[in-house]
């Protein structure tokens, strides 16, 4: 059967791993950060726990259920703070929503974003845009409210 | 029609399915092309497509007798306000009511909802009533009553369902009691394809001495549908799902409990008179008709009944219960698959779930292959919990449905299931 180019940009061999198997499933119970959101129109759902070594993130727990881009986003996530500060995620996850938002990427953001410019292609499929977002949300509200609470 | 009944008319009036290619020629949207592909369209129970003579029926109402109802003396209002009022007269026929003034039009049959709940229901409901609904329902018919509830200090008691997606009947004997004073059901089921024994309903709830309001949003495309032979008080459906324009449906009211009721919404042409000190409400249906009406989409909706009476009934039943048959048998050859909805009254809907694979995947795939079906909770998010599933994905047929559409979703899920291999 021969594939539309499209859907094969949807459904990138680096997606379709992530949703396999997801990285970083374990719950962290004593995490600094934790944070959850759902999406009730499709049924997505994510929780995610970060633990904190000195300034920077030193583990990432991420739990999910729903649709293969919001899954893969979910664990490309967390693999994708482990090691940085708080200020460099924050900037990271307003350089992945500016992507989705279909902002013009620098080099500096394509750069940034790595790996994660795998979902560059989602903005093709305008529906499927906030199961991609939906973790980055998760990971916003939960900085913020670690922060209000510091 | 209960599904015997269908099979019974399979047997003695086989439809002709040679018309199918015909009848399809009358819908100019099933000869486009999607992403390369012939569109195949089985999202019926979201809205319908409209034929020809409907899309025609808007163009010629806006070219050349546009103008408003129920009040000018000149010729176009004249025109549009019998044309308007024919299609009252087509909708009470489809309903067999007793008479035109039963017939309310809305929206659509959430606003039909949400007109009896506001009028009949906070005229009779008070503290410590209770509303009967079931666990299959449209959001449609769940929020309206809740707030109705909350408003009140009422209750709202929901008939529990089995795994198949059947109303437990029993429950429901049970609920009813001195409390009840509403029970609103719907008829045939959006997300799973039950149809449910309105008649039996009715006739328990009127022993009581309480109203039944009948969602029948998915019914009337589908079953034949006689209001006075269900005895039901209160029935309601949407333009939109009967091949009619977008923003149009109705009401059908007992005259009786219609005329008790205060109007719905105030403005002009609910009302006789009107001074700063006194309004006099106009007459049946016009009461609950305020402002300037859905013209158009009325009119439309006239020649969608037109067309859809014409295709008779009893044939589009039994060929729709024929596809049914044939989409859960083709359907169930895939393993990972699971059919959300396998009641032993069922009419149009295939839902299901298939294993680690989110319903929005299965709907994107399906969509690049040109196969337009519904993903997500369908507004019935208490029969995805039910069900224990976050999201279905949904093929829902209309007369226009061939074998052929059903081979076209098979020949997707396989390729969905490849992509997830």
């Amino acid at each position: 059967m021969v594939r539309s180019d499209k859907l094969d940009d949807l459904y990138q061999e680096l997606i379709l791993d992530h949703y396999k198997n997801p990285r970083n499933r374990h719950y962290i119970e004593e995490a600094d950060i934790k944070a959850e959101a759902d999406n009730p129109f499709c049924g997505d759902e994510i929780a995610l726990q970060l633990k904190l070594a000195n300034s920077h993130v030193g583990e990432v727990g991420y739990q999910g259920k729903g649709c293969s881009i919001c899954r893969a986003s979910g664990s490309m996530l967390s693999e994708a703070v482990v090691g940085r500060t708080l200020e460099e995620i924050e900037e990271l996850a307003a350089t992945f929503k500016g992507m989705m938002r279909g902002r013009e990427l620098s080099k500096i953001d394509t750069e940034t974003l790595g790996e994660l410019k795998v979902f560059l292609d989602i903005l093709k499929y305008p529906i499927r845009i906030k199961c991609a977002l939906l973790a980055w949300v998760a990971l916003e509200e939960g900085i913020q409210k670690f922060r209000s609470r510091a | 029609m209960t599904n015997s009944a269908a099979s019974k008319s399979v047997a003695e009036r086989p439809p002709l399915i040679q018309d199918i290619a015909r009848i399809r020629e009358d819908f100019p949207i099933l000869k486009q092309t999607v992403h390369g592909k012939p569109l195949v369209y089985l999202d019926n129970a979201a809205t319908t497509q409209k034929p020809q003579v409907v899309i025609d029926t808007l163009v010629r109402y806006y070219t050349t007798e546009n103008s408003n109802v129920h009040r000018g003396v000149h010729y176009l209002s004249e025109q549009a306000t019998q044309d308007y009022e024919s299609a009252r007269t087509k909708i009470r026929r489809l309903l067999n009511a007793s008479d035109d003034c039963e017939i309310i039009f809305t929206r659509g049959a959430t606003e039909g909802i949400n007109l009896v709940a506001h009028s009949y229901g906070r005229q009779h409901i008070g503290e410590g009533d209770e509303i009967i609904i079931s666990a299959m329902e449209h959001h449609s018919n769940i929020v309206p009553w809740q707030i109705l509830c909350q408003e009140k200090g009422a209750r709202l008691r929901v008939i529990p369902i089995n795994d198949d997606g059947e109303l437990l009947m029993d429950d429901y004997a049970k609920l009813l009691g001195h409390r009840t004073k509403l029970v609103s059901i719907v008829h045939l089921s959006n997300s799973l394809g039950t149809i449910n024994p309105i008649e039996q309903i009715v006739e328990m709830a009127h022993s009581y001495g309480v109203p039944v309001l009948v969602d029948g949003a998915q019914a009337v495309p589908h079953l034949p549908v006689d209001v006075r032979r269900l005895g039901c008080d209160f029935y309601v459906f949407s333009g939109h799902k009967l091949f009619g324009p977008t923003g149009i449906g109705a009401v059908y009211g007992r005259a009786e409990l219609l005329d008790s009721m205060p109007p719905y919404q105030g403005g002009g042409d609910m009302i006789k008179s009107v001074t700063f000190e006194k309004t006099l409400y106009n007459s049946l249906p016009y009461k609950f008709e305020a402002g300037t009406p859905n013209i158009a989409g009325a009119i439309g909706l006239g020649a969608a009944i037109d067309y859809f009476t014409a295709l008779e009934l009893d044939k589009i039943c039994a060929y729709e219960h024929e596809l049914l048959k044939y989409g859960t048998k083709r359907l169930s050859t895939i393993g990972s698959l699971r059919l959300i909805g396998t009641a032993r009254e069922k009419a149009g809907i295939l839902s299901f779930v298939i294993e680690g694979i989110h319903a929005h995947d299965i709907g994107t795939i399906l969509d690049s292959e040109g196969i337009a079906i519904r993903t997500g909770h369908h507004c019935t998010q208490p029969v995805m919990d039910r069900f224990g599933v976050p999201a279905t994905a949904r093929a829902s047929l209309a007369f226009y449905n061939t074998k052929a559409d059903i081979d076209a979703l098979v020949k997707g899920l396989d390729r969905v299931l490849e992509i997830f291999s």
